[in-house]
């Protein structure tokens, strides 16, 4: 199992680095913050084959801050740095 | 115990393909919306994958219970994000057509 965890692991990080060429091009900043969510997921998923492979759980609690704190960057991009530069939206503040 | 290997290997499999499908998604797809629905296929159905082969894994149930609990918060993440996103898009729509 070790062997299939590490693989998975390679493959997974493989992909992120293949990801990295769409937040370079993105025309808009909002591929760019859907690349941000896609790092999110798949570090999620990393960390918790990591976990299995080093027999250690605590890295599962790791991956419940990552995935609290992708969700949490991605909303405040949204509303304060992409939304914030046009005056329709409805002000937060 | 075999079984529960060959099925976890199926399972992680199926998952880290999901992954890679949301990948090429993202490179390939024309614009904005269309990228957002390969990014939700990695995001759920990759990590719901990744995360049913690990709790065949796991060692008690409590720990099953914790990885369900993260899949259940980026299932609620990833739809309040993408809605988000989906939405802004759509109000800024006529100065962004370029893609």
């Amino acid at each position: 199992m070790a062997l299939i965890y590490l693989a998975l692991t390679t493959f997974l990080l493989l992909t992120l680095v293949v990801n990295i060429w769409r937040v370079m091009r993105g025309p808009t900043v909002a591929d760019s913050i859907l690349c941000a969510q896609v790092f999110g997921t798949t570090a999620l998923a990393i960390l918790l084959l990591l976990s299995h492979y080093f027999n250690n759980p605590y890295l599962q609690d790791v991956a419940l801050v990552f995935a609290l704190l992708s969700a949490i960057t991605a909303v405040a991009f949204v509303r304060r740095a992409w939304a914030g530069k046009t005056e329709g939206i409805d002000d937060v503040d | 115990m075999m079984w529960i290997d060959i099925s976890t290997t199926l399972l992680l499999a199926v998952g880290s393909v999901f992954f890679l499908t949301g990948t090429v998604g993202l490179l390939r797809f024309p614009d904005l919306m269309t990228r957002l629905h390969a990014l939700t296929k990695a995001d759920n159905v990759g990590l719901a994958f990744i995360v049913l082969g690990l709790s065949l894994q796991s060692d008690n149930l409590w720990q099953v219970a914790k990885l369900g609990f993260i899949w259940a918060l980026v299932q609620l993440a990833s739809a309040s994000v993408a809605h988000l996103i989906a939405s802004t898009a759509l109000e800024q729509a006529p100065e962004k057509k370029e893609r």
